[in-house]
C-alpha cells in the first residue's frame, strides 16, 4: 500500500466523522437539547484518534533501525510469510 | 451547544404564600424537584420553628412505622414494591394516618403481651408434664422399691422428725427442670453443698422447648433430687433457686402422678389452640400492613421533608402568609408558576401566590441539567470541585478525553473487548440492576461508572489495535513492512540466541510502513522496548501538549463570558505564545525528524534532547564534521529558534505584570470620575457609599465632600459628568435642601434607607463600582498564576510521560503472564495429560489476567487518567469554587432514607 493512499484514506475517514458528521448533525438534529454533546464528541473522537494514527503511523516511515530478530525466528519468518 | 457546556442560568427567587396554600405548594414543588429553599429561619432554635409539632408527630408516626416493619420482618413475610410513588396527603388525611398506625401498634402490641404470657404458660405446662413423664419412667424403672421406701419415709417423717442414722431411710425428693447446659455444675454444686448426701437423677427432654421471650429453642433437662432431712431440702432448694431451675410439685403417688399428667396434657391442648389463634390474629394484622406499609412509610417521610421546608419559610403575621426564598434555574420559572397554580387549586385557596425573581450579589449554586449517560462524566469533575458559577464545565470533553487518554495507558485489545463487554452488560441491563438496590459500595461505584467503563473499553481496542497488543500478541493483517532476504549463510550460530539486525534500508518495504498501528515483526524482535520507547514517549509528550493547549483554549470562553476582555490580550494571548513558542515547536521537531531523516542519514539524525537544550542556551556552534547531531538541522533554525525564545520569555512579563496595572489604572479612572461626579448629586451618591463602604476612614471622606461641594459651586464644572438617570436628579433636588440643614449621620442613614427604596436598581450599579480594590492582593494573586502557568507547563509536559509509563508496564505484565503462565502449558509436549495440564494452566492464566491486569490495572491506569484531567488539564482553565445545586426533591430524599432497607 503506497503511503500516500494509506493517509489520504484514513485522512478522509476521521475528516468525514470529525468534520462532516457534525455539520450534519448540525442540521438534521438542531432540535434535539443533547446535539452538542453528540457534536463534541464526534470531533474530539477524531482528533485524537486521527493524531494517534498519526503518530504511530510517521514513525514508522523512516526507521533508523530495524528489528533484531533470532535466527530461529528469521527462518519461521521466510517459510511463513511469504 | 449542549446544556453541559455551562451551567444553568440562575435566579434568587421569593415566594409569597397563602398559609392554607402552602403545604400543597411544597408538596408539589417537592415532586417536581427543581427549586432549591434557603433557609431562612437559621437562627431560630429548632423547638421554636413554627411547625415544629408537625414534625414531632410524623417522627411519632415513623416510630410505629418502624415498629410495624420490624414485626412484619420478623413473621418472615416480604414487603411487595409496586413501584408506587404516592403523593403526599393533605393535613386532614394525616389524623387519619395517625390513628390507622396507632391502631395497628396498639393491636400488635396486646397480641404479642398476650402471645408471650400464653407461650410463658405453655412453657411451664410442658415442663411439667415432662417432670411427670420421666419421674413416672424412672420410678416404674426402678421398680416399686423407691415408692415403698419413699411411702415408709413419709410415714417416718410424720412420726419422728429428727433422726439420723440407724432408722429406716426418710428420703424427700424434689422434681425440676433445668437447662442442660448446667447440669454438670449444678452436679458438682450439689455434691459439695451437701457433702455427697443428696442423690441426683437427671435426664434430657428430647424436644427442645421454645424460650417466651426470646423465641429461641433450648434443650433442658428434667432432675431428680433425693434427699434426707429437712436441712439438706433447705439447702437443695437453695441451690436450685441460685441455678434458676424451675421446680415442679410432683405427687409421690403414681396414682396421682397419671391424674396429673392427664390434667396438664388436657390443658397443654387447650392453651395450644389458644396459641395458634394469637398467632393467627397476629399474623393477619400483619398481613393487613404488609399491603400499605410501603406506601405509608413513603407518604410519612414527604410529609416530614414538606415540615421541614416550611419551617425554613418565614411567617408574615400581617398578610397571614408564608415568605419563602430559594434558587430556581430560569428555564423552569414557568414549571414553578405552574406548580404555584396547582397548590393553590388543590387546597382550593382564593388569594394567588406570588413568585417573585429578585436580583442579587449573591453567587447562585451550579446545576447541570445532565443525563444517565453524561452523570457518571459530570461526577468525575465534581469529585474535584464544582464548577463556578457559569464557568467553562470541562465534563463534555471529559466524555471522550477520559477514555481515551485511559486507554493510551490500558492498550491492549484483547483486555479492551473483555472490559468493554463488562460495561456493555451493565448498561444493557441497567434497569433490572437498579431495580436490585444494592447495597454494595464497590458494586455501586463500578455500576455508576458503567458508561466510563463501556467507552474506556471501547477505545482500549483501538489503541490496543494501534499498539498491535492483544494478550502480548500482534496481529498481522496487512502483512509485516519487514521482509527477510537473509540466506543459510547470514543465518549462522545457534537458533534461539544468535540475532540479526534487519537494516532498514535493505529489508524494509519501500518506505510503506504496516498502514494501520505498529509493525507486528516488532513483538518477536529482542530490541522492541528501545523502538517502542521512542515512539510511546513521544505520542505521550504530544498528546499532552495538545491538551494542555486545548485547555488553555477553553479559557478564552471563560474570559468572554465574564467580560474580561483585558484578559484576552494579557493571559490568553501571552499563555498560548509560551506554550507554542517553547512545546509546539517541540512537536514541530519531532515530527520533521521522522519525516525528514531515513536510515541513510541514520548516523546525522539530529538529537532531539541536545537541540533543545542548546536552543535554550542559544549554543549554536559550527557543526563539527560533516554529521554531527548537535548542529542545526534545518536552514535558518538558529533564528526561528531565537525567536521563540524570546518570545515566550517576553511573554512572561507581560501575563504577570499587564493585568494588574491595568486594572489599578482603570479603578484610578473610576475613583477620578466618581469625585468629580459627586461634586453634583451628592445624595443620591452618599447613601449608597454608606451601604458598600466598610472602612470608617472613608465614611468620613466622603460626608466632607458633600457640605465642600454643596456650598462651592464651581466644583461643579470641573470633571466629565456621567449621565444621571432622571431619577436621580429629582431626588437630588429633593433631598439637597435637608442635606443642608443636617449633615449628621443618622439623617444621612434614614436618607439612604429613603434611597434605597427609590434607587434600588441604582444601589447595584454603584456597588459594582464600589468593590474593594486592593493591589497588592490582585498583584499576587497574578504573580501565583504566571509561576503555576508557567513551571507548570515544563512539569506537566513530563507529567504526561506517565502515559507511556502505564502502557510499558500493562504491556510487560501481559507479556509475562503469556510467557510465564500461558506458555508452559501451550508448549507441553504431552499427549493426553497435556490437555488437563492446559486447562488448569488456563485457570492460573485467566484468574491473573482478571485480577491484575484489568481491575488492578484498569484501577491504576483511571486513577492517573483522573489525575492528568485534574491538574493538568484542568488547571489551565477551571477554578471550580462553586456550590452545587441541591433542589428539594423527594426522589432525592426517598432513596436516601429508609426504603432501601425494605427488601
Amino acid at each position: 500500500m503506497e503511503t500516500p493512499l494509506v493517509i489520504g484514506i484514513v485522512t478522509a475517514f476521521w475528516f468525514f466523522v470529525g468534520a462532516v458528521l457534525p455539520v450534519l448533525l448540525q442540521f438534521f438534529m438542531w432540535r434535539s437539547p443533547n446535539k452538542g454533546i453528540y457534536q463534541i464528541m464526534l470531533i474530539l473522537t477524531a482528533v485524537c484518534c486521527y493524531i494517534f494514527w498519526l503518530t504511530a503511523y510517521l514513525c514508522q516511515l523512516n526507521p533508523l533501525f530495524g528489528p533484531q530478530l533470532s535466527v530461529d525466528m528469521i527462518r519461521f519468518m521466510q517459510m511463513e510469510w511469504k | 451547544m449542549g446544556s453541559l457546556f455551562r451551567s444553568e442560568k440562575m435566579t434568587l427567587c421569593q415566594l409569597f404564600l397563602q398559609s392554607e396554600a402552602s403545604y400543597a405548594v411544597v408538596s408539589e414543588l417537592g415532586e417536581l424537584g427543581i427549586f432549591q429553599f434557603k433557609d431562612l429561619n437559621m437562627k431560630v432554635n429548632a423547638f421554636q420553628k413554627k411547625f415544629v409539632s408537625e414534625v414531632r408527630r410524623c417522627e411519632e408516626m415513623e416510630r410505629k412505622l418502624r415498629y410495624i416493619e420490624k414485626e412484619i420482618k420478623k413473621e418472615h413475610l416480604k414487603i411487595p414494591d409496586y413501584g408506587e410513588n404516592p403523593k403526599a396527603p393533605a393535613p386532614k388525611e394525616m389524623v387519619d394516618l395517625e390513628a390507622t398506625f396507632e391502631k395497628i401498634e396498639s393491636e400488635l402490641r396486646e397480641v404479642n403481651t398476650n402471645a408471650e404470657a400464653l407461650k410463658r404458660n405453655f412453657l411451664e405446662l410442658t415442663e411439667l408434664r415432662e417432670v411427670l413423664r420421666k419421674t413416672q419412667t424412672f420410678f416404674t424403672a426402678q421398680g416399686q422399691e423407691m415408692s415403698n421406701i419413699v411411702g415408709e419415709a413419709q410415714h417416718a417423717l410424720v412420726h419422728d422428725e429428727g433422726t439420723t442414722s440407724g432408722q429406716a431411710v426418710q428420703l424427700g425428693f424434689i422434681a425440676g427442670v433445668i437447662p442442660r447446659e448446667k447440669v454438670p455444675p449444678f452436679e458438682r454444686m450439689l455434691w459439695f453443698a451437701c457433702r455427697g448426701n443428696v442423690f441426683l437423677r437427671y435426664e434430657e427432654i428430647q424436644q427442645s422447648l421454645e424460650d417466651p421471650q426470646t423465641g429461641e429453642p433450648k434443650i433442658k433437662a428434667v432432675f431428680m433430687i433425693f434427699f434426707q432431712g429437712e436441712q439438706l431440702k433447705a439447702r437443695v432448694k437453695k441451690i436450685c433457686e441460685g441455678f434458676k431451675a424451675a421446680l415442679y410439685p410432683c405427687p409421690e403417688s403414681s396414682q396421682e402422678r397419671q391424674e396429673m399428667f392427664r390434667g396438664v396434657t388436657t390443658r397443654l391442648e387447650d392453651l395450644k389452640t389458644v396459641l395458634n389463634q394469637t398467632e393467627d390474629h397476629r399474623r393477619r394484622v400483619l398481613v393487613g400492613a404488609q399491603k400499605e406499609i410501603r406506601s405509608w412509610i413513603i407518604k410519612v417521610e414527604k410529609i416530614k421533608a414538606i415540615y421541614h421546608t416550611l419551617n425554613m419559610f418565614s411567617f408574615d403575621i400581617s398578610h397571614n402568609s408564608l415568605i419563602a426564598e430559594g434558587w430556581c434555574p430560569i428555564q423552569s420559572l414557568e414549571d414553578v408558576r405552574r406548580v404555584l397554580k396547582d397548590g393553590e387549586k388543590l387546597s382550593g385557596s382564593t388569594i394567588p401566590s406570588i413568585l417573585h425573581p429578585m436580583k442579587t450579589h449573591e453567587t447562585p449554586p451550579t446545576f447541570f441539567k445532565t443525563s444517565r449517560f453524561t452523570q457518571g462524566f459530570q461526577n468525575i469533575v465534581n469529585a474535584y470541585g464544582i464548577a463556578t458559577y457559569e464557568e467553562v464545565n470541562p465534563a463534555p470533553y471529559a466524555i471522550i478525553t477520559f477514555p481515551f487518554l485511559f486507554s493510551v495507558m490500558f492498550g491492549d485489545a484483547g483486555h479492551g473487548t473483555l472490559m468493554f463487554l463488562f460495561g456493555l452488560w451493565m448498561v444493557l441491563k441497567e434497569k433490572s440492576l437498579l431495580a436490585a438496590k444494592s447495597n454494595n459500595e464497590i458494586w455501586n461505584t463500578f455500576f455508576g461508572g458503567r458508561y466510563i467503563i463501556m467507552l474506556m473499553g471501547l477505545f482500549s481496542i483501538y489503541t490496543g489495535m494501534i499498539y498491535n497488543d492483544a494478550f502480548s500478541k500482534s496481529f498481522n493483517i496487512f502483512g509485516s513492512a519487514w521482509k527477510s532476504n537473509y540466506t543459510e549463510g547470514d543465518m549462522m550460530g545457534d537458533g534461539e540466541t544468535a540475532t540479526l539486525v534487519f537494516d532498514p534500508a535493505k529489508y524494509y518495504r519501500d518506505s510503506t510502513p504496516y498502514p494501520f498501528g505498529i509493525d507486528p515483526i516488532w513483538q518477536s524482535a529482542k530490541n522492541k522496548i528501545t523502538f517502542l520507547n521512542s515512539f510511546k514517549m513521544k505520542m505521550a509528550v504530544i498528546l499532552g501538549i495538545s491538551q494542555m493547549l486545548f485547555g488553555v483554549c477553553l479559557s478564552v470562553f471563560n474570559h468572554l463570558h465574564f467580560k474580561i476582555v483585558i484578559a484576552i490580550f494579557c493571559e490568553f494571548l501571552p499563555e498560548l505564545i509560551f506554550l507554542l513558542a517553547l512545546f509546539g515547536y517541540l512537536i514541530f521537531m519531532v515530527y520533521y525528524k521522522w519525516l525528514v531523516f531515513d536510515v541513510t542519514q541514520s548516523g546525522c539524525a539530529p538529537a532531539l534532547l541536545i537541540q533543545y537544550i542548546n536552543m535554550f542556551m542559544f549554543k549554536y556552534d559550527p557543526p563539527k564534521s560533516d554529521c554531527d547531531v548537535q548542529a542545526t538541522f534545518y536552514p535558518n533554525q538558529q533564528t526561528i529558534q531565537t525567536v521563540f525564545v524570546i518570545a515566550a520569555v517576553a511573554s512572561v512579563p507581560v501575563l504577570l505584570l499587564v493585568k494588574p496595572f491595568y486594572l489599578r489604572s482603570v479603578h484610578n479612572k473610576k475613583v477620578l470620575a466618581k469625585n468629580a461626579l459627586g461634586a453634583l448629586s451628592t445624595d443620591a451618591l452618599i447613601p449608597n457609599e454608606h451601604t458598600s463602604e466598610q472602612s470608617t476612614s472613608k465614611n468620613v471622606t466622603h460626608v466632607e465632600t458633600p457640605s465642600v461641594s454643596g456650598e462651592g459651586s464651581s466644583d461643579i464644572e470641573m470633571g466629565t459628568q456621567p449621565p444621571p438617570a432622571p431619577e436621580k436628579d429629582t431626588n437630588e433636588n429633593g433631598k439637597s435642601q435637608s442635606k443642608q440643614n443636617g449633615g449628621d449621620d443618622m439623617k444621612d442613614i434614614n436618607l439612604s434607607v429613603n434611597n434605597i427604596e427609590d434607587t434600588s436598581a441604582m444601589v447595584l450599579a454603584h456597588d459594582d463600582d464600589e468593590e474593594e480594590f486592593e493591589f497588592s492582593e490582585i498583584f499576587i494573586e497574578q504573580a501565583i498564576h504566571t509561576i503555576e502557568f508557567c513551571l507548570g507547563c515544563i512539569s506537566h509536559t513530563a507529567s504526561y510521560l506517565r502515559l507511556w509509563a502505564l502502557s510499558l508496564a500493562h504491556a510487560q505484565l501481559s507479556e509475562v503472564l503469556w510467557n510465564m503462565v500461558l506458555h508452559i502449558g501451550l508448549s507441553m509436549d504431552l499427549p493426553y495429560i497435556g490437555s488437563l495440564i492446559i486447562f488448569a494452566v488456563w485457570m492460573a492464566w485467566a484468574n491473573l489476567t482478571i485480577a491484575v491486569l484489568l481491575v488492578m490495572e484498569g484501577l491504576s491506569a483511571f486513577l492517573h487518567t483522573l489525575r492528568l484531567h485534574w491538574v493538568e488539564f484542568q488547571s489551565k482553565f477551571y477554578r471550580g469554587e462553586g456550590y452545587i445545586f441541591l433542589p428539594f426533591s423527594f426522589k432525592h430524599i426517598l432513596d436516601i432514607d429508609s426504603l432501601d432497607e425494605l427488601k
